[in-house]
């Protein structure tokens, strides 16, 4: 178990390592471009040096890296070329509200594709050739597509939510709540389909073996000998596909939070990028990374506790 | 951006080169398949659009007519109207769309080049090669695509297509894992094998006989892998990333987005112009993964109208074709079990049907055991699942009725349910296949006894623990705590055992119970199930195909072939005077010494 949790997280490390190095190396070998974007487009051609010179962008771009690692692991990430905030706490004020939406779209995408998942492959006929089809096309539709459809719908046309914008939950709950409710649907649209086909086929699988059979005869309940028994059995698959369906959420909330006006770390992404903030870019980066690391172990410990032929 | 959904929705689904026809058959049946050639259609329109769109109408897509601001579609030569700067729509989707496609088959050849290259060392030689690129692989998998494409803007800045081209490498891993995987399972094929004894090189195989497998598991996917970059490059060109002065598709987007309060209409066009290229490209993937694999992944449910158009057939052709049992009469009044013209089929085609249960009449009463004896597939499995209500969810029971203690459990499925693991338990053949593996075997046979009886968890472990020291389980408690895969085989069927009596049931089915077992356990557990029978006086179904165990513990027998049961009577009777030339067929390939059996022909049979 231990030993297992090692070795991911020795793997995360030298994921962490590589994506920032690339990213870093990459972006910082521009450091004249980086300077021009921060120092605006009226700024004179000085001004321009002084600030490439004045940020160190001069250095070797190795050095730089290793610079940023050296105070990354202790925590450190730097203030924003732009206005001197801490990135750490520029990432913290905004990643609660990405971790709610990619948390709330997770657990509904959960329940929604389980209960879909196994309605369709338990009833058969219409319906699963309908989710089907609901399954390619929601699948395939982009999440922006889906979210401008939403807007223009229930925003624009029939006004029963709110275009863009959030109310802080500090302040009105309910509004709060229901200011996410557009964003979340948009991402929940094509990850509930695309795991509901998971979940049917893992069951499709599953049904078939014999070992159901035996337990219906023993008088156990419809209800336990799917969702307790055969689920259980085809959660792998499912929980493998939950994984690549997280990374898409997370990807996923840059543009939806672009679209809804939400200040998580999606939009603080779009920013830093197009401004050149180079220590709140990375903090971005990193905090990306981690989160899809953690996510990534939880599925891979909760695969190890469905399955005991799993030993961790 | 749903590159990954995507992706996750248009994998082929394995298998191996076998699965897919020759190339000309696949192209021929995907022409036959409407959405495919619909899809194809659109696509090829699309093209047209983006080559020919620029042509019709030779204006600037930058240039502005300010009194054409939002203008309603048809207005002032502009056919889509005008954005809202005033700019002519039509001409600015034709170049976008262009620009898109342009940025989308970039992905494919980046991807492609990448993720098939090394996919087929990868596969081919394996090596170091190969686990250094597969954890680059699930690395480049492991993080949003969209997230990497923006961190690396202050390099690449607004070119879209070095972005796309930069996405193909972060999609290629797609490409490189289905390589790999087909790759391994055609490098250890025998006509591999062969083309390297003949001495060809390895660049000659893997180009002959590695791309002809690869080819069609990857055209499938080029699809879906069009469809993310057509996806991930609005995204950026909606956020602002593309270069202002060229028209894009995720830019138009964007600006009616931004002008949604003023004009309605602008944010169609690019909108359902994308959504409908994505579909295409996305659906036009599965009806060619429908069209070169061979799938079976949909199950053959008969509708209840083709069910009564069968069973009106049935009623309507005379019964001469089925000749009458031999022996005694099987069937009893006043039996606690009584099967009466049982007849089960399963479709073989949407109309018609194959039955594979027979005509089928017997009873067992109270304290009897009754020997099923057949070859495998002559329906005896079936005939045992019919009265449990377990067949599988294609079957279909055309006609007869299964009394138990004089309920009809067909017409009442209510009642069946209610019987099952109450008054009938069911022991299976395949003793490990019929364990749950995700829990421990104290757990399931609980649930069901607490299932079948209502007793608490407390009192259902004691009774269950003293049950299995009575089946031979040498430590009860540790067994009981145990996962399946932590038992043998012989000691999972008598946990199974323990299993179908522990709710004290009156009836029994036994399909085969002792066939998966070792030759030395085979003895103990028939010698079991005789004293467990004696014990408590149960009626006993044993389904078989061993005329061994039938001699052992049975008192009556039914011999069953291609589903009907041709000889009935019993112990005594059938191994003295076998009357059906089956019977004795199967009796003197059991007896020592006996001649071997000469072939049956079926004017014999009548």
């Amino acid at each position: 178990m231990l030993r297992f949790i090692g070795k991911r997280l020795a793997s995360a490390v030298l994921l962490m390592l590589l994506v920032t190095s690339v990213v870093y190396v990459l972006v910082s070998s521009n450091g004249m471009g980086i300077a021009r974007m921060l120092a605006g487009s009226s700024a004179t051609q000085q001004q321009v040096v002084d600030r490439y010179y004045q940020l160190g962008l001069d250095r070797p771009v190795l050095s730089q890296y290793l610079a940023w690692l050296g105070k990354a692991v202790r925590g450190d990430f730097g203030t924003s070329y732009l206005n001197g905030e801490y990135v750490t706490n520029m990432l913290s004020t905004r990643a609660p509200l990405t971790i709610t939406i990619v948390s709330v779209t997770m657990v509904l995408t959960m329940v929604i594709s389980v209960w879909l998942g196994i309605t369709a492959a338990v009833k058969g006929g219409w319906l699963d050739r309908f989710l089907q089809v609901l399954s390619v096309v929601g699948g395939a539709i982009p999440q922006f597509i889906v979210a401008i459809v939403l807007v223009f719908t229930f925003a624009v046309g029939l006004r029963i939510f709110p275009a863009t914008g959030i109310v802080p939950p500090s302040e009105d709950v309910g509004l709060w709540a229901q200011s996410l409710v557009l964003p979340v649907t948009a991402i929940l649209v094509g990850t509930a389909m695309s795991g509901a086909m998971q979940i049917r086929g893992s069951m499709l699988v599953e049904l078939r073996k014999e070992y159901v059979a035996t337990l219906r005869t023993r008088g156990i309940s419809e209800f336990s000998v799917l969702y307790k028994h055969a689920l259980r059995n085809a959660a792998a698959p499912g929980l493998i596909g939950l994984g690549i369906l997280t990374v898409a959420m997370l990807g996923g909330t840059v543009i939806i939070e672009r679209v809804f006006a939400l200040p998580g770390l999606g939009m603080l992404v779009t920013s830093t990028t197009t401004t050149g903030d180079i220590p709140a870019l990375m903090g971005c980066v990193t905090i990306t990374v981690v989160i899809v690391t953690i996510v990534n172990l939880l599925i891979d410990l909760l695969m190890g506790i469905l399955n005991p032929k799993v030993r961790l | 951006m749903s590159a990954e959904t995507t992706l996750l929705a248009t994998q082929p689904v394995g298998g191996n080169s076998d699965d897919y026809p020759a190339p000309v058959a696949a192209w021929r049946k995907l022409l036959r398949n409407p959405v495919g050639v619909t899809c194809l259609a659109f696509l090829l329109l699309v093209v047209a659009f983006a080559v020919f769109g620029p042509m019709i109408i030779h204006s600037d897509p930058a240039n502005v007519q300010l009194e054409l601001t939002n203008a309603p579609p048809m207005t002032g030569g502009y056919i889509l109207g005008g954005d809202s700067q005033g700019r002519d729509v039509f001409m600015r989707l034709a170049v976008a769309t262009g620009q898109t496609l342009i940025g989308a088959v970039i992905v494919v050849v980046v991807a492609s080049l990448i993720g098939v290259t090394s996919g087929l060392i990868a596969g081919y030689y394996g090596g170091r090669f190969e686990s250094v690129a597969s954890w680059v692989s699930d690395a480049f998998m492991a993080l949003p695509g969209i997230i990497l494409l923006m961190a690396l803007y202050p390099v690449i800045g607004t070119n879209i297509r070095a972005a796309m081209a930069v996405f193909g490498i972060l999609i290629s891993p797609a490409f490189y894992r289905t390589t790999r995987a087909q790759t391994m399972n055609v490098r250890h094929e025998l006509y591999v094998d062969a083309a390297k004894i003949v001495g060809l090189s390895d660049a000659r195989i893997i180009s002959r006989h590695v791309l002809r497998a690869v080819r069609g598991p990857l055209l499938i996917m080029s699809g879906g892998l069009m469809a993310a970059g057509i996806g991930i490059q609005a995204a950026l060109e909606y956020l602002g990333m593309g270069n202002p002065t060229i028209p894009s598709w995720g830019a138009m987007m964007q600006d009616a987005f931004n002008n949604m309060y003023v004009a309605q209409v602008p944010i169609v066009w690019p909108a359902g112009l994308m959504a409908l290229t994505i579909l295409a490209l996305v659906l036009l993937g599965n009806s060619m993964r429908d069209a070169f694999e061979i799938s079976a992944s949909e199950l053959l449910l008969l509708k209840p109208a083709a069910v009564e158009r069968i069973k009106a057939q049935r009623a309507a052709e005379p019964a001469t074709t089925a000749p009458k049992p031999a022996g005694a009469l099987a069937l009893r009044d006043g039996d606690l079990l009584q099967v009466t013209h049982l007849t089960i089929a399963y479709p073989t085609t949407k109309t018609t049907v194959k039955e594979v249960v027979r005509d089928v009449s017997f009873s067992v009463a109270k304290g009897e055991i009754h020997g099923i004896v057949g070859e495998s597939g002559s329906g005896k499995s079936q005939t045992a699942f019919a009265i449990l209500g377990i067949l599988p969810p294609t079957a279909r029971i055309l006609g007869g009725q299964i009394l138990f203690d004089g309920f009809d459990v067909l017409a009442d499925p209510q009642q069946q349910r209610e019987f099952r693991g109450r008054r009938i338990g069911y022991i299976p053949q395949e003793p490990m296949a019929n364990l749950d593996p995700s829990f421990t075997v104290g757990s399931q046979l609980n649930e069901g006894l607490r299932a079948a009886t209502g007793v608490s968890k407390q009192a259902a472990k004691a009774t269950l623990l003293a049950l299995l020291e009575r089946v031979g389980i040498p430590n009860p408690p540790r067994t009981y705590d145990a996962y399946p895969h932590q038992i043998s085989g012989g000691m999972a069927q008598r946990v199974l055992i323990a299993g179908a009596i522990a709710s004290d049931p009156d009836f029994i089915i036994a399909d085969e119970p002792t066939t998966a077992l070792d030759v030395t356990v085979q003895a103990d557990v028939l010698e079991l199930l005789r004293e467990l029978q004696a014990e408590r006086g149960l009626g006993m179904i044993l389904v078989t195909h061993n005329f061994g165990v039938v001699a052992d513990i049975c008192d009556r027998v039914s011999v069953m072939r291609e589903g009907r049961i041709v000889e009935s009577n019993t112990l005594e009777e059938i191994f003295a005077h076998p009357q059906h030339p089956y019977t004795q067929m199967l009796l003197g390939s059991t007896l020592e010494g006996a001649p071997l059996r000469p072939p049956l022909s079926v004017a014999e049979e009548a």
